[in-house]
Order: C-alpha cells, then structure tokens, then sequence
C-alpha cells in the first residue's frame, strides 16, 4: 500500500508538470487549430536559461533564493519572447495556409531551436542549481520532499491564474471567442493577432515555469530534455481533450499518475514478464483506450471535420 | 499539354548537367573507363531515340531513364559514400510514396508510419540472420513482412477510424513509440529483439547466388554492393511509382480523395469510408514494410534507434514539403529532405572555415539549424509544397481564407 501512496505522490508531481505544459499545447490549438510541435523546445530553453542566470548568480555571491527567482524571470522572459517572436515570423505568415503546413513549420522550428541550444549549453548533461531547500517528509509510509510540494503547489495556482485569466479578464473573453471562431470573432472588434500573440505568449511563460521545475526536480538539463517531456504533455492534452484547459490540466495529471503507477506494478502485473522500462508505454496505451471510446478525449467538445 | 514540354525540357537541361558532370569528374579523377562506358550508354540512348524518330516525349523519359542508369556511376566517382546516400534517397521516395497514400490521398495524419518500416526491417533481420539461426530467402520474407507491416497498419486503423485529424495524429505518434518501445525492450526474458543492441549480421538480398553485397563483376565490369541495390531499389520504386499512380485515379484512389475532401459527403454518396481508410492504412503500410526489409538488407543492421519518432516525423516532411497527394512533389521532397542533409554534412565545415577562417561551431549542429531553417522557408514560401498538384495549387489561389469550423 505504502508503494501505491508513493507513486501517487510521484505521479501527482510528475503530472502537475506535464500539466503546465499541456496548457501551452493546448491554448494554441484552442484558438487556432495548430500543434505546436516547438513548444517541449520553448520548456527546454527555459531550463537551460534558468541554469545559466542562477548559476551566474550564485557563484557571484548572491543568496540561492533570490538567484533562483531571477532565473525564473529570465527564463519567462526570455521564452516569452520566444513564444511572441516564433508566432510572429514562423506561424503568422501561415495562417491561412494548408493545415499541414504550419505542422512541418513547427517540426522545423524545433529543430532549430534544438540546434542553437547544443551551440549555445552544449551536447553535455548539465547540473541544476538547488534553488529550493529541499526538506524529506515521511507520510504513512510514503516519502516525499519540499521540492515536490512546492511543485504541485505553484502549479496549482498558476493554473488557478490562468483560469481566471481567461474567464474573468476581457483578454480571456477574447481569447475564447477567438477559439469558438476566429472570423465573427474579428468581426466583433477582437484584434485577432494580439490574441494569438497572447496565447502564444502565456503558454510559452507556463513553458518557462513548467521548465523550471523540471529542472529543479530532476536536477539535471540537457538540450534534448524538451522532445519527451513535450510528446507526454501533448498526449495529456489530447487525453483531456485537446483545446479544453481545465481537460490540459486534468489530462496532465492524470497522465502522470498512471504512468507513475503502470511503472510501480507493471511487473507484478505481468508476473515480471514486462519490466518498468515499459513506463513510457502506458501514456500511449491509455491514451489509445481512451481515445476508441471517447474520440474527443475525455472532457473535449466535439470537433469538426478538419482533416 | 503546355506542362509536359516544360517538363521535357526540364529532362533535357538536367540529361545536359549530368553529361557535364561526367566529363568534368572523369576528366578530374581520371577515371576515363567509366566516364567512357557512361558516355556510351548516354549517347546511345540519345541516339536510339533520334534514330527511332519517337514523339519527343518518349525521347525524354528515355533520356531520363539514361541518367538514372548512369547516377550511381557517376557518383560513385566522388565515392562509394555517395551512392549508399543515393541508395537512402531511393529508399526514402519508397517509404515517402507510401505515406503518401495515407496522408495525401486519404487525408489521414499518420506520425507513426515508420513502425511498419521497423516491422518490415525486424521481420527481415529475424528470418534472415545468425540470431535464430534462420536464412530465409527474400522472396519468402519480403511477402511475410508486408503482410505482418499490413496486419500492424489495420491493426492500428481499426480503433482509430473514429478519430478525426489531430487525435488521429497523436494516437499514430503513440503507436509508433509503443513498437519501438517493445522492439528495444524484447530481450527478456525471451530474447527476440536482441534489445537496444540490434541485430547484426543480417542476410543482403540474394538471387540464386547472386548476392546483392561485396562487389561482382558483369560483363568485365565492376559493381559494387551499393551499386547492385540502387538498381533493385530503382525497380522497386519504379513499380511502386506505377502503383500510386495507378491508384490515384482509380475507384479507390478517387473515394481516398473524396475521404480526404469531406468524409461525411463521401459516407453521403455510398463510400464504404471505413473500408476504405482500412486499406489506406493497409496499403501505406505493407509499402514500409516491403521498404524495412530492403533496408534490413541493404545495412546488415537493425536497431530501435533507427526507428525513432524523428524518422516518421521527416518522411511526414518529405510529403508535405514536397506536396501532399501529388506524386512527382512527394518524390521531389523525399529526394531533397534525404540528401540536403548529407550535402550540409559535407559543405557545412568547408564553408565555414573559408568565411570565418575557423571552426565556430559544431558542424553537425549547423547542419541540422540550416536544415530546420530550410523546412521552416519552404513552408514560408510555398505552403503547399514545392510542387503540388495542379488542382490544389488552384484551390489554393482562389479559395480565400478558411475559416475555422
């Protein structure tokens, strides 16, 4: 029992993450139907961002927590900048393009971005600065960290954020209408281009953050981190219904447990036949199953024939 | 009528380039037997066609037929190197060309189509090498791995016929990744895969006891072993070329690009849609399955590394790069997406130490930055592919801005 607890745990923290970054997934194509292949890049930049602002930081001296949080704002900003810029010059000219096109746009931005990160940091392994203290609790039996914890509750919250971003604010109005259709909307006086701007903007910061903790966890970054990590939360946000944000963020989590989960009983399971380096299968499998019954995912509206 | 004489002379300015080319390289490497046996071969297939008084049309595709007769010679004045990437072009159009059925003509995004290439290459490596012990001959594993390539595409089109577009994308995607998974996992407790080591020592296609690897000698002349296969992938592409276009404008090949259109007007007007996006999937895939054991082969390696989401990605590339659903396009991107790399692999050091003096940075990730720029300008530029069909290419100047359903 202790080990379904701490897989849990493990899978809720692991899921948050993938949560974050589904989101970004899953605004762009909410509003303009376009899978953002570079955006796993965009959390990877903001890894290796943060890695080089505090690490700069902490070795001219300044206290650990105050370097963490300046590299967590220049990695926001910087793929903030990113997100607008990639919008602005990639996908923009594109709009009106066949729908595959902007795809393969995505497949080669990523591939670029990729490619100046290994000039930039390097084909190496690099460390993550402890930016945050990292205390051990014990809870019936389970172990868990403050790292962890703090994982889940900032998360938490940024998506509360969000929410209320974009069902309180009129940017959020904007951005929802934009999604419903793009056309009427534009004619009702939305400027579409900022919104899509925005919405490539506040995905890309969540990247950033998402970027962040995955590096705080795990401690390490590598400039290919960013093609699993997005592939898992692009999956999250197709489970939970692609365009949909509160299925992004329920999709994520959900991913996250049962993957933690299938890696801590696969063997039992299969009596040892399957052992835990089948992890990554399960994010697929269930996402398969759940796709034959409920085509949409799990919390998707209809879509239209758009193939 | 207008577009076949501009093609022609499009095969005259290139059959020109290419006897350039053979003078000059013969002429640099010294190497005068080939470049006059090519010389030969061109003159005597330019004359055949004069001599023959054919319609100019036939005299171009014959012209064509020289030059392709004639690349691996010519190449491989520059190196056996680039015959093997020759080799990889061939393939690629093959493996392109059956995505195509999928993507341009049924209209059906498919990101995992190099799990049948990897069941086709496995097949191959399982029947015919030292690691069960088996030596099967090709043409028991060639229709043995279509056939399993053909089982895992329905087996995979089955419980997705209700998905539509992206969701269709995304389950391909996991599919792919959940073979490549088991193929580099299936070493315990039963070692089948081999695991992530792969397997080695593979069988090349053999004829009798002619074998399709090492060097040989035809008629008092030298073929190497990537020679051989360019010939046997030229066949293969040749036939599967026919196959496509032969489908295209076929009864299926018309009800896929109705699927493709509008599903629900096809369902409408009495297609069988599920059927038909069944032997779409099954189609595509037995072609990558046919073009994994080629592969198989023609390496005497498989490993699950050579079957990553990267390698679906960029055949998916060649197609849409090239123009989706139009044939000549798809193989004109396969032909480009698979060199350009190779040719930055070469160009890429050299150029820069002739602007900068020096080594500024890693080659191999320059190559890939200008490679992934390339993709991104190319969509920039001609959103419908290089050289798409006719009809779309209209569809495309007329129709204004689509709006989203």
């Amino acid at each position: 029992m202790d080990i379904f607890l701490q897989q849990i745990i493990n899978g809720l923290v692991q899921g948050s993450i993938y949560a974050l970054v589904a989101l970004g997934y899953t605004m762009v194509y909410g509003i303009m139907g376009l899978i953002n292949f570079a955006h796993g890049e965009v959390v990877m930049i903001g890894t290796l961002v943060t890695i080089s602002v505090a690490g700069l930081l902490i070795k001219v001296g300044m206290p650990v927590a105050l370097a963490g949080l300046a590299g967590l704002i220049a990695a926001v900003a910087v793929c903030m900048a990113l997100g607008w810029g990639l919008e602005r010059i990639a996908y923009r000219p594109l709009r009106n393009a066949p729908r595959l096109a902007p795809l393969i746009t995505a497949i080669g931005v990523s591939i670029v971005l990729q490619n100046l990160a290994m000039m930039i940091w390097g084909r190496n392994y690099l460390t993550f600065p402890p930016l945050l203290p990292k205390v051990q609790f014990e809870f019936a039996g389970a172990n868990f960290t403050s790292v962890q914890v703090i994982i889940v509750l900032v998360s938490a919250l940024t998506m509360g954020g969000l929410l209320l971003l974009v069902y309180r604010t009129k940017l959020g109005m904007a951005m929802r209408a934009t999604s419903q259709n793009m056309a009427v909307a534009s004619l009702m006086g939305v400027n579409i281009n900022r919104v899509i701007a925005a919405a490539f903007v506040i995905g890309s910061a969540l990247g950033a953050l998402a970027g962040v903790m995955v590096g705080t966890y795990y401690e390490n970054a590598h400039y290919q981190m960013g093609f699993m990590l997005g592939l898992k939360a692009f999956t999250a946000a197709v489970l939970g219904g692609i365009g949909n944000l509160a299925g992004a963020m329920l999709g994520g989590v959900l991913l996250g447990i049962i993957e933690a989960l299938g890696a801590g009983y696969i063997g039992d399971l299969t009596g040892g036949f399957l052992g835990s380096h089948y992890q990554d299968i399960f994010a697929f499998v269930v996402l398969i199953i759940v796709l034959m019954f409920k085509p949409s995912g799990l919390f998707g509206e209809k879509t239209g024939d758009r193939a | 009528m207008k577009q076949a004489v501009s093609r022609q002379n499009m095969l005259i300015v290139g059959g020109l380039a290419a006897l350039f080319g053979v003078l000059q390289m013969g002429l640099l490497t010294g190497n005068y037997q080939t470049m006059q046996t090519v010389l030969h071969l061109l003159a005597l297939g330019g004359l055949f066609g004069l001599g023959m008084r054919l319609r100019r049309q036939i005299a171009g595709k014959l012209l064509m037929a020289g030059v392709l007769f004639a690349l691996p010679f010519i190449s491989a004045m520059a190196g056996q190197a680039w015959v093997r990437i020759l080799d990889f072009a061939i393939l690629y159009v093959f493996l392109a060309l059956g995505l195509n059925i999928v993507v341009g003509l049924a209209g059906l995004l498919d990101l995992g189509y190099i799990a049948f290439y990897a069941v086709g290459a496995y097949t191959w490596a399982l029947l015919a090498s030292p690691h069960f012990g088996l030596h099967l001959p090709f043409w028991v594993i060639l229709p043995i791995g279509a056939v399993l390539a053909c089982f895992f595409g329905v087996l995979l089109g089955s419980p997705t016929l209700k998905l539509r577009g992206d969701y269709l994308a995304i389950v391909t995607l996991g599919f792919g990744e959940i073979v490549r998974i088991f193929m580099k996992n299936l070493n315990a407790p039963i070692n089948i895969t081999n695991g992530p080591q792969g397997i080695t020592l593979i069988d090349p296609v053999a004829i009798g006891s002619f074998k399709f690897s090492g060097t040989t000698q035809i008629f008092g002349f030298a073929l190497s072993g990537p020679q051989k296969y360019y010939f046997l992938l030229l066949a293969l592409v040749s036939l599967v070329v026919v196959i496509n276009l032969r489908l295209q404008n076929s009864r299926i090949g018309r009800a896929w690009q109705a699927i493709r259109e509008d599903e629900i007007a096809a369902k409408a007007v009495g297609i069988n849609t599920r059927n038909m996006k069944l032997l779409a999937f099954a189609m595509g895939a037995s072609f990558g399955g046919i073009a994994g054991g080629v592969f198989a082969a023609m390496q005497g390696f498989v490993s699950p590394e050579s079957f990553a989401l990267n390698e679906s990605i960029m055949i998916l590339a060649m197609v849409v790069l090239g123009g989706m659903g139009h044939i000549p396009g798809v193989i004109l991107g396969a032909i480009l997406l698979s060199i350009l790399p190779e040719v930055l692999r070469y160009g890429v050091g050299p150029a820069q130490t002739a602007v900068f003096g020096k080594q500024l940075v890693d080659p191999e990730s320059l190559r890939l930055l200008v490679f992934g720029l390339a993709l991104v300008l190319v969509m920039r530029f001609r959103p419908a592919g290089l050289w798409p069909s006719p009809e779309r290419q209209r569809e495309l100047g007329e129709k204004p801005a689509e709006a989203k359903p």
